[in-house]
């Protein structure tokens, strides 16, 4: 059985000014699955994924989202497109004038017109959820590192999106937690149905939560597949990632 | 919403694109005894839907409904994003006015303690950085004179002159009633240079010279540079604020001098066109009123207004928190502060020397 993918990239180009970090991506990303971009430092997985949501126009290339080309896409069509999607930003990104409840309500009160009863619920759950049900009224510049993490990711899920991309995590976080951060991705998978990107190194999180694989490498992809294959292939650089859980 | 026999029947879908439409007729139904809500059509919820189901638990409260014929996975979801156990968050407090001011109080008292400590600090470190460099940028003297002096001059002597201008217009009108034309040579040597002059620049140089200091600061603090200079061992008034603090001592007796000057000269223009005075009666009459003393207590006061800028803009910026927005704060804080600083000092040499 083959299934349709949710998001399928092809032939990306990706550049910053005349340096050509993604020079030819090609992948699928299928829907309810759990897909982890792996490679090593600034090789470019932030970038792939800035340049999947437009954060970056692509230089060239196609990507199609929920079925439809997005690359030529106008704003107002592609806004809707991204209101369907969460993103965790490698850094948190949250809004540092706002406190950290408010952050999570922004997503609910632009794309959503539900009642601020409802809301306020959402916000509590959702900020439980990552465990941080005591810092809603907390300002982001009061949280460690990884409680601005945890933050952001809550406010990723405010909206249940269909497509969840998170950058790195659980950088920054403990073991303890970063395990209950699986759980709680596996949770929403199998809950809300959703598709997951995320960019990880930590091989235990690798085994407990990967169905798909995605190793760039130098601009292109070196091995995308299921974990189970990742695991078998003699791609070296692949195999040995998987072996000691570091890159060459 | 169906309700039948104290039974509410739940739609096979709850999500974020519904539920708002269901709240509104829900509303309309408060009154209905509802026991039972009955989940046996639903096939999705999202935590919108189940915030929707908590949300009907507290409406109907009074007869503690129960959920019923909820699949597995469902009740899943449902544990999941219920908020029914979660403790209800409280406000933070507020204290009463008496607490408040003592507070402010309290918290006024200790910024001056840090403002004097970060003072007597400065000066130290600019006295030991005159003769011992170590610990400082290379260059950055000339580097941050020239930021601050040549990128400030222009606008300076453009407001002083249009400052020059104004002044001798303004007073030209009235003299010339009393056919006491000459005397807007004394008008304007000794405002430009006792008072306009120095203020003048002074104000000019706390929004450019002392919001950028108070910036540069603040970012650095918030990025952690400061803790990293501590770390390797530099001294951050001694690498950040002494450059800056020379600079500005360097360059403010010439920008004052500048200012004062180009006023003066539009006092001139003004004199020469429209109050029938020669060019030469004019400066003579400038040389005749002005005293030394004048011109000192003019560029003296100046250091004084200079160094305030630096202390301030840099005790706003070291006192920085927060992210982004704690840098656009102190900075707006610090003009503020410093403009207000340097009118009361101005005040006060007012007082001293000429009372
Ligand atoms: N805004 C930018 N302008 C120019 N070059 C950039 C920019 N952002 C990233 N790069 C370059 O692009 C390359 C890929 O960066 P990217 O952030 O995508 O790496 P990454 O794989 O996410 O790394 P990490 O695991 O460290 O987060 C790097 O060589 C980096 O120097
Ligand atoms: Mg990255």
């Amino acid at each position: 059985m083959k299934k349709e993918a949710i998001i399928s990239v092809k032939n990306l180009v990706a550049k910053y000014g005349e340096a050509t970090v993604l020079s030819d991506v090609t992948v699928d990303i299928f829907p309810q699955e759990i897909t982890v971009i792996l490679g090593g430092s600034g090789c470019g997985k932030t970038t792939f994924i800035k340049n999947i949501l437009r954060l970056y126009q692509p230089y060239s290339g196609s990507i199609s989202i929920f079925g439809k080309e997005v690359t030529q896409m106008d704003e107002v069509e592609f806004d809707s497109i991204l209101s369907r999607i969460g993103m965790l930003f490698q850094n948190g990104a949250l809004l540092n004038s706002i406190s950290v409840a408010e952050n999570v309500s922004i997503p609910l009160e632009q794309h959503t017109d539900l009642p601020r009863t409802i809301i306020d619920k959402i916000i509590r759950v959702k900020l439980d959820l990552v465990n941080l049900g005591k810092a809603e009224n907390l300002s982001p510049s009061e949280l460690s590192g990884g409680m601005k993490k945890r933050a952001a990711l809550a406010r990723a899920i405010a909206l249940d999106p269909d497509i969840l991309v998170c950058d790195e995590p659980s950088a920054g976080l403990d073991p303890l937690t970063s395990a209950a951060l699986d759980n709680l991705i596996l949770k929403l998978k199998k809950l809300l149905k959703m598709t997951i990107i995320i960019v990880t190194h930590e091989l235990a999180s690798i085994h407990r939560i990967a169905d798909r694989i995605i190793f760039l490498d130098q601009g292109k992809v070196l091995f995308t597949g299921t974990l189970k294959e990742a695991k078998k292939t003699k791609i070296p650089e692949v195999e040995t990632f998987f072996r000691v859980g570091k890159f060459e | 919403m169906i309700i039948k026999n104290k039974t509410l029947i739940l739609p096979q879908k709850l999500d974020k694109s519904n539920i708002t439409g269901f709240l509104k007729e829900i509303a309309l139904q408060k009154s209905e005894i509802v026991e039972e809500i009955d989940a046996g059509n639903l096939e999705m919820i999202d935590s919108a839907g189940v915030a929707f189901l908590d949300k009907l638990m507290e409406i109907f409260t009074a007869h503690s409904p129960q959920i019923i014929n909820l699949n597995s996975e469902l009740e899943q979801s449902y544990q999941t994003f219920s908020s029914l156990e979660l403790p209800i968050q409280l406000k933070a407090k507020q204290g009463n006015i008496f607490i408040l001011l003592g507070e402010n109080f309290y918290a006024w008292l200790e910024s001056s303690k840090q403002a004097f400590y970060l003072l007597a600090d400065i000066f130290y470190w600019s006295f030991v950085g005159v003769f011992n460099k170590k610990g400082q940028r290379k260059g950055s003297v000339t580097q941050q004179g020239l930021l601050i002096g040549a990128d400030a001059l222009p606008i300076i002597l453009l407001l002083s002159f249009i400052l020059g201008l104004i002044l001798a217009l303004q007073s030209a009108a009235q003299l010339r009633q009393f056919g006491a034309n000459i005397f807007v040579a004394d008008l304007m040597a000794i405002s430009m240079v006792t008072e306009m002059g120095p203020i003048l620049t002074a104000i000019i140089l706390a929004g450019r010279s002392g919001s950028a200091i108070a910036s540069e600061i603040a970012t650095m603090k918030v990025t952690e540079e400061i803790d990293a200079l501590k770390m390797m061992a530099i001294n951050p008034i001694r690498y950040v604020v002494v450059p800056k603090f020379h600079a500005i001592t360097l360059v403010i007796p010439l920008l004052v001098t500048a200012s004062t000057l180009i006023g003066i000269f539009g006092g001139l223009i003004i004199a020469v066109t429209y109050l029938d005075l020669s060019t030469v009666v004019f400066f003579n009459r400038v040389f005749e009123v002005l005293t030394l003393r004048d011109a000192l207590i003019g560029i003296g006061k100046s250091y004084f207004f200079a160094w305030v800028i630096v202390i301030i803009g840099s005790y706003y910026g070291f006192n920085a928190e927060g992210g982004a927005e704690g840098v656009g704060k102190v900075t707006t804080q610090s003009v503020v502060a410093s403009i207000f600083w340097v009118i009361i000092l101005d005040a006060l040499s007012s007082m001293i020397f000429y009372f």
